[in-house]
């Protein structure tokens, strides 16, 4: 039976791991390959490396750390953030990236992702969304530039045709759930994960281990993505598995 | 000496880098006397089939030749389904045919792709997976897989509401559909024994 995954994911900028709320206060964090190494030895089921300057166009900075992580991390990993074509998606996943994952430019230009599905399989290809729920319509409406734009796109209706266009993975934050800590947004996942058959990531509100186990089984998500709660150390990687293992989850431990 | 076949489709290296790791000599090549003279050769795969088979070109026969010759032959992912006779992924393209064996897309009632860390049962009698445990986990990403028909390969499962070919063997033909270079420990111990496969020292 397919396990279900713990994904932590680590911000990076300038080739560090950096550490903040809300994209605020940023400390450096570390060396992202020892950190990734940390947590692929914790159990981790892969990892998720965000450019959060999203300058990885151009950007032989990103590509260096590429190589670095994937000649001392053996579990697969995504890199993101900024990614605009097939072209620079080829470049990532040349450089040792299991998938990239494309947010803004596939809005922009949806031809991206049915081109790099075509070229390298859509097991690569992540689509990344921000959601944000509208308060007067309670409709979820995606949103651009790491949140900062709103659209007028319906995020359920984005998923659907993201998978036509050949996403082969859905990386789905909750902007109203981001950093709260209160849980996942159990209504967005279970949602978006009905109406596609591809699988999705669950990121923004892990709390405590059970915000895992409600997202994973209420919110029929395939994988959780988790930051801070890992990065601060509240508890392990390997005590969240072994808590979702207890729970009757699919676990790999 | 193992060459891993270079024909510039996606995740190539990963493969290096894992050999790397285990302390296995290796190169990425797509010369074929550096293939005909190899210890083995393993046929890594990050992209469509009908992509990968014409990447490949006529590398084919020359991987034809030898893995017919004895050569240890390691096929992973896609490179495992180039092992069988054809595929219908985005149109019909032959393979290899060194296993017999058609590869189709997975069922519709299930999550497509299949993608992530799957149990899969070792059967004792298989020398790539020798040394495991009596079921591993290992890290799995595609859309199609392979319908064995070949009554002399062995073969390991896993399980995704149906029975997934999950590894073959057949004389000095191997194969996974998962991918070894990304299972962490699990997936290291499979690429040493390849390697001493290769070595003659594991038979």
């Amino acid at each position: 039976m397919l396990t279900k995954r713990i994904i932590p994911c680590l911000d990076v900028k300038d080739n560090r791991v950096v550490k903040g709320v809300n994209f605020l206060n940023l400390r450096d964090a570390g060396d992202p390959v020892e950190l990734g190494k940390k947590y692929s030895d914790e159990g981790a089921d892969e990892l998720v490396f965000l450019d959060i300057t999203a300058t990885i166009r151009n950007n032989k900075t990103i590509v260096d750390l590429v190589e670095r992580v994937a000649e001392n991390v053996f579990i697969p990993f995504t890199v993101g953030g900024g990614v605009t074509t097939a072209d620079e998606i080829d470049t990532l996943l040349r450089s040792g990236a299991e998938k990239v994952s494309i947010n803004t430019a596939a809005v922009l230009n949806p031809r991206v992702l049915s081109e790099s599905a075509d070229r390298f399989g859509a097991q690569c290809v992540v689509l990344a969304i921000d959601s944000k729920r509208d308060p007067k319509t309670g409709r979820h409406i995606v949103h651009l530039k790491g949140g900062r734009e709103a659209t007028t796109i319906d995020t359920i209706e984005w998923a659907i045709e993201a998978e036509k266009l050949g996403a082969g993975e859905i990386l789905l934050t909750s902007m109203d759930a981001d950093g709260t800590k209160a849980g996942y947004d159990i209504e967005l996942t279970s949602a978006v994960a009905d109406a596609v058959n591809i699988p999705v990531i669950a990121s923004g509100g892990a709390g405590d281990m059970s915000t895992f186990r409600d997202v994973l089984t209420a919110g029929k998500a395939d994988a959780v993505l988790a930051a801070s709660v890992f990065h601060y150390g509240e508890y392990s990687i390997h005590d969240a598995k072994e808590y979702l293992a207890k729970e009757g989850l699919p676990i790999r431990l | 000496m193992i060459v891993v076949i270079d024909y510039s489709v996606g995740n190539v290296k990963s493969v290096c880098n894992a050999l790397k790791f285990i302390g296995c000599e290796n190169e990425l090549s797509n010369d074929f006397d550096k293939i005909r003279t190899a210890d083995g050769i393993i046929l890594p795969g990050v992209a469509a089939f009908g992509f990968a088979a014409a990447a490949l070109g006529e590398t084919a026969e020359v991987i034809k030749e030898v893995a017919k010759a004895g050569k240890p032959l390691l096929g992973i992912c896609v490179g495992f389904q180039l092992l069988f006779d054809s595929s219908c992924e985005l149109g019909y393209h032959s393979g290899l045919s060194l296993v017999e064996g058609k590869v189709v897309p997975l069922p519709s009632n299930v999550t497509v792709p299949h993608m992530g860390w799957n149990r899969v049962e070792i059967p004792e009698d298989m020398t790539l997976l020798k040394g495991l445990r009596t079921s591993e986990h290992f890290y799995f990403a595609h859309s199609f897989h392979a319908q064995l028909t070949d009554k002399d390969a062995k073969v390991a499962y896993t399980e995704y509401d149906k029975p997934l070919v999950a590894s073959v063997q057949k004389d000095n033909i191997f194969g996974v559909q998962f991918h070894p270079e990304k299972s962490g420990d699990v997936g290291m111990a499979v690429l040493r024994n390849f390697e001493s496969i290769c070595k003659g020292e594991l038979k």
